[in-house]
Parts: structure tokens; C-alpha cells; sequence
């Protein structure tokens, strides 16, 4: 079998060279923008900001869909785990970025004694943000963010190790299996405190500090779910094009593209039960949000939102046999992984930047760079150990899976 | 519907049924259906059934739900009884969303049961032949249709050959059919009058 993947130098070069042009992006940012106007100031790190939590969020997926399978003790996912296990074995790589970004953010950066970022590092007078201050300020932000990338990191890389243990472990051993399963569980307690409640709240929403939303981590969750499976889907498919996963069938990818499907469904339910309870109550404090971004400068990013990540999956995936064929799933999952990249963009940046929004050379280019790092990482990892996960009590059930 | 005749035969193991189903294939007869105690994996396929257009019917009744309640909701709010709710716009689209996906839901739901019932022929208090008391108990039963110029006689020798247990000729209503068990008096006539 060929359980082996290297690297293609084609793979490689175009990872390096993604990586290449982020970092002359962030030279140049950081020369021309940095010593520009205010709003190029902010533009220089709300980008910054935006890219990295992102990547981190729908990497971290990784990471929560393997523990989910595990609890739920599904042989579907056994036959391209090494995919998502190499994916969540390099969330640290995001992490360690997002930290370094947002502490940056917090402690360096003030535009004339402000932070137009996170406008509750200096509340001044203000009483609305003066009254959040018990879970807005600084040693919250530091604490919990640090918790996270490291519990991410940690669990991130504890999945892996232990399914390359199984490889070695004695055949039909089952000791590994069970303490992965009581991991899982520890994790999505983990994942729970911070994808899903506190850490969308301290990262995105704190940046409009005035404005909340209850549903906010639970609707960033979906976003970041639906582009996180359309990950694994392209990799799955690029390696399938490698010669590698002979085990996946077009089951397993059926499978894929039914949680791409469901989730941008949910995804949108999230989206729209946000947006009417706030259309309907029409209470000012709230409809500041959308007002921005509806019917003010973003528009146009806001529609195309929903078009692309509601419209066109509900049309293109719907039918069994478009779920099962290898164009338009991963047609679909660039589409789903840019539309949610514009989902965190019009929820990012509005704040910050208000009319002064741009998707330019230094937004194209950062975003490219974080791919490149994307690639090179996951790569790098799926190199290391056999892509099929020998002696796994599941392969045999995952061979023949139907979907 | 029509009275048609049918050899039927019982198998009781999976192992001997699948072989059998494929020798029936080959031999021409026409494969009426076959009645299992449990879903068994895989025999679709092995009786050559096409995929069902059961959620293309369903996509479209979705699609009914939902004109039906934009339609509905669109008319009585904008030109037949125009209320202000709020100061909101009278096509208030918004609100009307979880209507909207509710009778989505109603007419795709209930469009695709009633579907299901029909193809099947089957439904609550509708009467239909059943070719062996013990086909939702122990037994897998494969019915061919017959017609005048099939020869009973082969057909049963047949599917004997195919390893079934038991083996009969019965004239039967192939469809479903509304009212009393008269029609099964019916068959037991012309059943007995049958050589076997």
C-alpha cells in the first residue's frame, strides 16, 4: 500500500514561494502602512489580526471534529485521520501568531492614546466599557488566550502522538483507543470554554466593545467549522490525486460533503436567527451592528456573504451526486474556506476601520502568506508518518464504510 | 389493479437468497418483489432496483411549502389587510423567514410520506395481499409474476432448484386496495382451484 506521502518539490515551492510573498507583504505593510494615516495604522493590524484568527479557528476544527469522532466512537473519519491529525498537530504555528498578534495589538498599539482595536484596553470615561471591565481588560484577554492556544496546541498534538503510538501498540490493543476517547471528551469540555463561548467574545466581538451578541462564539463556531471540514476536504482530494488514502472512497467523501453541506445550513440559521432578533427588536444599541454592515460601506461584502455561503452550497451541493464528485467538492470548499474568510472580514473590520475597508495587495497578500505557512506545516506533518492508521481497531470498519 | 399470478417462494437465509436473486435475474422471469423480516443491505442492488426519485418529489413539495407561504403571507400583509406592526415595512420579509422554513419542512414532509405510501403501496387501514404470514418473521420471500404463456410448473421447479424452502402458485391483487378482506375470500377460490 502506498501509505507513504512525499512531499511533491512542486507542493513545496509553491508553499515557500506563498510564504515568500507574505512576508514581503507584511515588509511592505509594515514600511507603508505603518507609517501612514491612522486608518493605515489600524488597516496594518486589524489584517494581521483578522488572518491569524481565522487560521487558527478553522485549523483548531481539526482538532474538535477528531475528538467528536472518537466520543462517538465513528470509523468514518479512520481512514484520512492523519489529515485532520496533521492539520490540528500545527494549530500551535497559528496560535503562537494570533498571541503574538493580539498582544501586540493590546500593549503596543495606540493611534493618538487609543486603541481603535480593542477600544476597551483604553475605556477613558466610558461608562459602558468602565462596566465590563471585570471580564474586559487585559489579564482576562492574556489569560484566557494563552490557555487556549496552549490546551489547543497540546491536545493538537496529543491526538497525534498517540494515534502514531497505536502503529507500534500490540495488535488489537485497545488501551490507547480508550484513553484517546477519554481525551476527547476533556478536550470538547476545553473546546466548549473557549471556541464556543469565551475566546470569539475576547478576540472578534470585544472589538465593537459596546455591541453583544449571545449567540456570537456559537455562530464564529459554525463559520469556522464548515470552512475547517472544507479543509480537510481539499486535502483529502489532493492527496487522493497524490496516489495516497487508497482507503478513501467516495463514500468517505460523501461524507465530507454532507457536514460542508448541513453546516453551511446551520451556519446560515445562525446568521439569520442573529440578524432577525435584532431586526425585529430594533433596539439602537443592537442594530448598530448591522447598520454598518448592511445598509453602510460593507454592503456589498455583507450580501455576497450570504450569497456565497448559503446560496451557493444549498444550490451546488444539494444533489447526492455533486457531493460525490471531486470538481465541484473542492470548487465548493475554496469557495466555502473564502467565504467564511469574508465572514470574519465584515466582522472584524468594521469596527476598526469603518468606511476605510480594503481587500488590496495587503490583505491578498497576508492571506496567501497564512495559506503558504498552512501548506508547508500540514505537509510537513503528513510526511512524517504513514497516511493510513495502521493497527487502528477502526480500519477494517472504515474500508467499508457507506455512507 | 389487476388479479395476476404469481409464484412465490420462501427461503430462510440470506446466504441462499442473494445467489437465488441473481439466478432469477438471469432467468428471465419477471421479478415481482420480495419481502424481508429486516432491511437487508445490498439486496437493492442485487434486484437491479433503480435509484428513487423520492427527494426530487421532495425538493419539489419543499418548494411548494415555500411559495405557498411567501405567496400566502406576502398577499394578506402588503395588499389584502396591511397592518403597522412596529413601524416595520409591510413586506416584512424577515419575519416571515420561520414560517417560510416551517411549511418548507410541512409540505416536503408530509408530500414525501404520502409519496413513500403510494410507491410502496402501502398505508394504515389499506388492505394488501401479503404472500406469507411468515415474511415479516423468519422468512425472506421472493414472488415472481407469471403470465399465460410462463408454465407453473417450471417456475416452481425453478425456484426449488434455487434452494427455497417453500414454494406456491397464488393468484393475488398486486396493488393496494381499500375496504374488507372480501377480496382475500375471493382468491382462496380461486387459490384451491388451482393444482398443486
Amino acid at each position: 500500500m502506498n501509505d507513504r506521502f512525499e512531499i511533491p518539490a512542486r507542493l513545496r515551492n509553491t508553499s515557500l514561494a506563498l510564504i515568500g510573498v507574505g512576508v514581503l507583504t507584511l515588509i511592505m505593510g509594515a514600511v507603508m502602512l505603518l507609517s501612514g494615516n491612522d486608518m493605515d495604522k489600524t488597516r496594518f493590524w486589524a489584517v494581521l489580526l483578522h488572518d491569524s484568527v481565522f487560521f487558527t479557528f478553522i485549523t483548531g476544527v481539526s482538532i474538535f471534529v477528531q475528538a467528536a469522532v472518537s466520543l462517538a466512537q465513528g470509523a468514518w473519519l479512520t481512514a484520512y485521520r492523519r489529515v485532520p491529525e496533521a492539520i490540528g498537530a500545527n494549530v500551535w504555528v497559528f496560535g503562537l501568531i494570533t498571541l503574538v498578534v493580539t498582544l501586540a495589538i493590546i500593549f503596543g498599539f495606540r493611534v493618538h492614546g487609543v486603541n481603535t482595536i480593542y477600544p476597551w484596553v483604553t475605556p477613558g470615561d466610558d461608562k459602558i466599557l468602565l462596566g465590563k471591565k471585570p471580564f474586559l481588560n487585559t489579564g482576562m484577554f492574556v489569560a484566557f488566550s494563552v490557555a487556549t492556544v496552549a490546551l489547543w496546541s497540546f491536545f493538537g498534538m496529543k491526538f497525534r502522538s498517540y494515534s502514531i503510538a497505536q502503529e507500534s501498540a500490540p495488535k488489537n490493543d485497545t488501551k490507547i483507543y480508550w484513553k484517546v476517547f477519554r481525551l476527547s471528551g476533556l478536550f470538547l469540555i476545553v473546546y466548549g470554554l473557549s471556541q464556543m463561548s469565551t475566546i470569539p467574545w475576547l478576540w472578534v466581538m470585544s472589538i465593537q466593545a459596546h455591541w453583544f451578541s449571545t449567540l456570537f462564539s456559537w455562530y464564529t463556531f459554525a463559520s469556522a467549522f464548515v470552512s475547517g471540514m472544507s479543509l480537510i476536504m481539499l486535502w483529502v482530494v489532493y492527496l487522493k490525486n497524490q496516489g495516497n488514502l487508497e482507503l478513501v472512497t467516495k463514500e468517505h467523501m460523501h461524507d465530507l460533503a454532507k457536514f460542508m453541506f448541513a453546516f453551511s445550513i446551520f451556519w446560515t440559521y445562525l446568521w439569520f436567527a442573529q440578524y432577525m432578533l435584532i431586526w425585529y427588536a430594533n433596539i439602537p444599541d443592537e442594530t448598530v451592528y448591522f447598520k454598518l454592515r448592511q445598509h453602510g460601506p460593507y454592503s456589498v461584502i455583507f450580501y455576497a456573504n450570504f450569497i456565497i455561503n448559503f446560496c451557493m452550497p444549498i444550490i451546488i451541493l444539494m444533489a447526492r451526486p455533486s457531493k460525490r464528485n471531486y470538481f465541484t467538492v473542492t470548487f465548493m470548499a475554496m469557495l466555502i474556506i473564502f467565504g467564511h474568510w469574508l465572514d470574519y472580514f465584515q466582522m472584524i473590520m468594521p469596527g476598526p476601520l469603518g468606511a476605510h475597508w480594503h481587500i488590496n495587495w495587503y490583505e491578498i497578500g497576508t492571506f496567501m502568506g497564512f495559506v503558504g505557512i498552512l501548506i508547508f506545516a500540514v505537509s510537513r506533518s503528513l510526511a512524517k508518518a504513514s497516511l493510513i492508521q495502521h493497527n487502528s481497531i477502526l480500519l477494517k470498519e472504515t474500508a467499508v464504510h457507506i455512507a | 389493479m389487476a388479479i395476476k399470478k404469481f409464484a412465490v417462494a420462501a427461503y430462510d437465509d440470506e446466504e441462499v437468497l442473494f445467489p437465488a436473486v441473481s439466478k432469477v435475474r438471469h432467468s428471465g422471469y419477471k421479478l415481482h418483489d420480495i419481502y424481508t423480516p429486516f432491511p437487508v443491505h445490498g439486496l437493492d442492488v442485487a434486484m437491479g432496483l433503480k435509484e428513487t426519485d423520492l427527494h426530487i418529489a421532495g425538493f419539489i413539495y419543499g418548494l411548494c411549502g415555500t411559495s405557498t407561504a411567501v405567496g400566502f403571507i406576502s398577499w394578506i400583509y402588503t395588499s389584502d389587510w396591511p397592518i403597522n406592526y412596529g413601524g416595520k415595512p409591510h413586506f416584512a420579509l424577515p419575519a416571515w423567514i420561520p414560517v417560510t422554513f416551517e411549511l418548507t419542512v410541512l409540505f416536503a414532509a408530509v408530500g414525501m410520506v404520502l409519496t413513500f405510501c403510494y410507491l410502496n403501496q402501502i398505508m394504515p387501514g389499506v388492505k394488501k395481499h401479503v404472500f406469507h404470514p411468515r415474511q415479516s418473521d423468519d422468512l425472506f420471500v421472493v414472488a415472481l409474476e407469471l403470465n399465460d404463456h410462463t408454465s407453473e410448473e417450471e417456475a416452481i421447479a425453478f425456484l426449488k432448484s434455487t434452494g427455497a424452502k417453500e414454494t406456491s402458485v397464488q393468484m393475488a391483487e398486486e396493488g393496494w386496495w381499500y375496504g374488507r378482506w372480501d377480496k382475500e375470500e375471493e382468491y382462496e377460490k380461486l387459490n384451491t382451484s388451482i393444482a398443486r
